[in-house]
């Protein structure tokens, strides 16, 4: 031990307004800067393994439950992935937009809760307010009709969910080859009958946003952000897509590093890092390697990697947007609210598009194929890119699952914008306040980080904050049982 | 008179059951003027201050921090529940409870098809909370006054239950709000 054993260690169990649990250590030097800071994803779960030996139609319902915030994104990947494995490559008109339309409903309903329920509290009150505020039921009394718009932003998207699923968490509409249901006409009208109020409060959303952003934008710019690539699907013509299209990724200047790859073609180009602090993975693109491959994924990458919108009014917000960066991918860490809220806007865009089509009460829902072994599944999350990739065999069992979830590809970004935020704020001041702490939850909360998916192999996170000296302990960890 | 304060807490589950807490929508602002939210993902109360009327649960034990945090809630809540089934059974999670945890551990960080992984090293660090041989559901940790069974629980079955406690009345929940799936 050293002589200088002036060790201090703070700790903020577990970092909250984020989905799922995470833990943040911050090394302080003997002048108190900071030395190192990172984000630990702390449990692990195992779905690679335990499912293997399951039939695979089972998969779209299983799997989800790796996430309740967004179960409708591993519903549709496991059921994209279901759909190569039985031979699937066309689905109905109709089942492909009642995926398309529970697919939208997800975005709405996540990003609501997203923005309104954990990280309003932050751009409303400050990220100095005191505790008891900082927190929906405080936006609720301050602020009580942007609250209420809020939760029913996200009521509205659960209900598109329930309608097309069946049930609002860990629903069942998506099987091998298509869908259990369509949307009756009642359904469709109780839909419909509240998209026009809906529209508006997402039209409001996006204001609320982009006004937050361009008039904080001097502090914002540098807040916990850094130059990356960005990664994400798009659409055969460039444009925007969630649920299908290949892999394109920018480096930070805009320049194409690859494009239109076949979700078949995914492990060509992403490997993840495995590093021994944490259950959660990096990935990289594999041409570059994994110390500058690291990427972005999820509405920035998404805003900043697609030609266009494929509906009017994102598209006016995201050339506004991109207007800012003449053009070029925009770094800035917490411009991720405002895009998130773009592609609520493009959602809600795309639910009214929808409803209005009558494809969604055709009878024909399934269709079937020549049975394969292997099938990859790609689509855009409310966080990002998701990868599912099964192998079965000839009694229909899984014998190999990869899944890399959104929030796995946000790991080397969520580091950085933790260090970042940590060297900025926290290195050398006499006292580390709540609020300075806050920041770094601020800065993880922008990447809106599901660490209850990130867990699927690593477990959830429960965020704590650790501030110690360079003597941290070391010890060897053992796993028990 | 100060409101009742309730707890909540994600352990090995996956988030949905607080979603489906979310999901009572409007009634939230309501439940606001029923209880004081304390320790709970949702806002930055991040250890308990004060004892609580009532913790809800999701999740089993995976982790020896899981079992930490179950037992801190249950000296600091008066009532405690079993939200869903993962807290009451271990529910998806357990399934690894049949295969050895290395079989999950070296699949997922050395077999993988896209892990990059040289040593072959399986995370492991004192940041890292040690794994449980077994996923456990939490009556088998602590003592749990209540199960409410679902994945997860639908919204009403949660506002139903929390307003009768909160009221002092039994707890009465017809079929269709307690069947699993
Ligand atoms: S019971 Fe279901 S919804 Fe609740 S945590 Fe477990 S898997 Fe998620």
């Amino acid at each position: 031990m050293s002589d200088k054993p002036e060790t201090r260690r703070i700790v903020i169990e577990p970092v909250t307004r984020v989905e799922g649990h995470g833990k943040v250590t911050i090394l302080l030097d003997d002048e108190a800067k900071v030395k190192q800071a990172r984000l630990h994803i702390v449990e692990f779960r195992g779905f690679e393994r335990f499912i293997q030996g399951r039939p695979f139609w089972e998969l779209p319902v299983l799997v989800q439950r790796l996430c309740g915030i967004c179960p409708v994104s591993h519903h549709l990947a496991a059921a994209k992935a279901v759909d190569g494995i039985v031979g699937v490559d066309t689905l109905t008109p109709t089942a492909l937009k009642m995926r398309l339309l529970m697919h939208h409903g997800q975005f709405l309903q996540s990003h609501a809760l997203h923005f309104f329920h954990l990280s309003s509290p932050d751009l409303l009150f400050g990220f100095d307010a005191d505790v008891s505020e900082r927190n929906v039921i405080g936006v609720a009394a301050k602020y009580p009709e942007l609250a209420r718009q809020g939760i029913l932003l996200r009521k509205y998207g659960q209900e598109i969910i329930k309608a097309t699923a069946g049930k609002k968490i860990h629903g069942t509409g998506a099987i091998p080859g298509g869908v259990n249901k369509n949307l009756s006409l009642e359904e469709r009208d109780q839909l419909l009958s509240e998209i026009d109020q809906i529209m508006e409060w997402a039209r409001g959303a996006v204001a609320l946003a982009k006004g937050y952003t361009l008039e904080h934008l001097d502090d914002l710019s540098g807040f916990g952000s850094f130059d990356s690539n960005h990664l994400s699907i798009v659409r055969s013509d460039g444009a925007y897509d969630i649920y299908d299209g290949g892999l394109r990724a920018r480096d930070a200047e805009g320049n194409i590093i690859f494009d239109h790859v076949e979700n078949e073609k995914y492990d060509e180009y992403l490997a993840e890092e495995v590093r021994s602090w944490t259950y959660m993975k990096f990935p990289f693109i594999k041409e570059i390697g994994p110390e500058a491959g690291w990427y972005r994924v999820g509405p920035l990458a998404r805003v900043n990697n697609c030609d266009f919108f494929d509906t009017p009014e994102a598209e006016k917000e995201r050339k506004e947007f991109k207007s800012l960066t003449d053009d070029k991918p925009n770094n800035i860490t917490m411009a991720y609210h405002w895009t998130r809220m773009i592609e609520l806007l493009h959602s809600v865009e795309k639910i009214q598009e929808l409803l209005n089509d009558s494809d969604l009460q055709g009878e024909d829902l399934v269709v079937t194929g020549k049975r394969r072994d292997e099938a990859v599944g790609i689509i855009e999350a409310p966080r990002g890119t998701l990868f599912h990739h099964y192998r079965v065999n000839e009694d229909d069992q899984v014998t190999m699952a990869n899944l890399i979830v959104s929030t796995t590809s946000n790991n080397e970004p969520m580091n950085r914008a933790v260090q970042k935020v940590a060297e900025d704020y926290l290195s050398g001041v006499p006292e580390i306040t709540e609020g300075l702490l806050n920041r770094v939850e601020v800065a993880i909360r922008a990447y809106d980080p599901c660490l209850s998916c990130a867990t699927h192999a690593m477990g959830q996170m429960p965020l704590i904050v650790e501030l110690m000296d360079q003597q941290g302990r070391i010890v060897d960890r053992k796993i028990k049982g | 008179m100060s409101k009742p304060k309730i707890a909540t807490t994600s352990l090995a589950g996956c988030f949905g059951c607080h979603m489906s807490l979310l999901d009572i929508d409007e009634r939230i602002l309501e439940l606001a003027e029923l209880v004081e939210f304390h320790k709970s993902p949702i806002n930055d109360i991040k250890s308990f201050s004060a004892q609580c009327a009532v913790g809800l649960i999701e999740g089993g034990c995976c982790n020896e921090e899981n079992v930490e945090v179950l037992r801190a809630f249950r000296s600091n809540c008066d009532v405690l529940i079993s939200v869903g089934d993962c807290a009451i059974m271990g529910g998806i999670p357990a399934m690894r409870n049949m295969i050895p945890l290395e079989e999950c551990l070296q699949e997922a960080f050395v077999d993988g098809p896209t892990v990059h992984n040289p040593t072959r090293a399986i995370p492991n660090d004192v940041e890292i909370p040690l794994l449980l041989d077994k996923v456990y559901p939490c009556h088998e940790v602590v003592k749990i006054d209540y199960h409410l069974p679902g994945c997860p629980p639908p919204a009403d079955t949660l506002w139903e239950a929390l307003v009768a406690l909160l009221n002092n009345k039994p707890i009465s929940l017809p079929y269709d709000l307690i069947k699993y799936d």
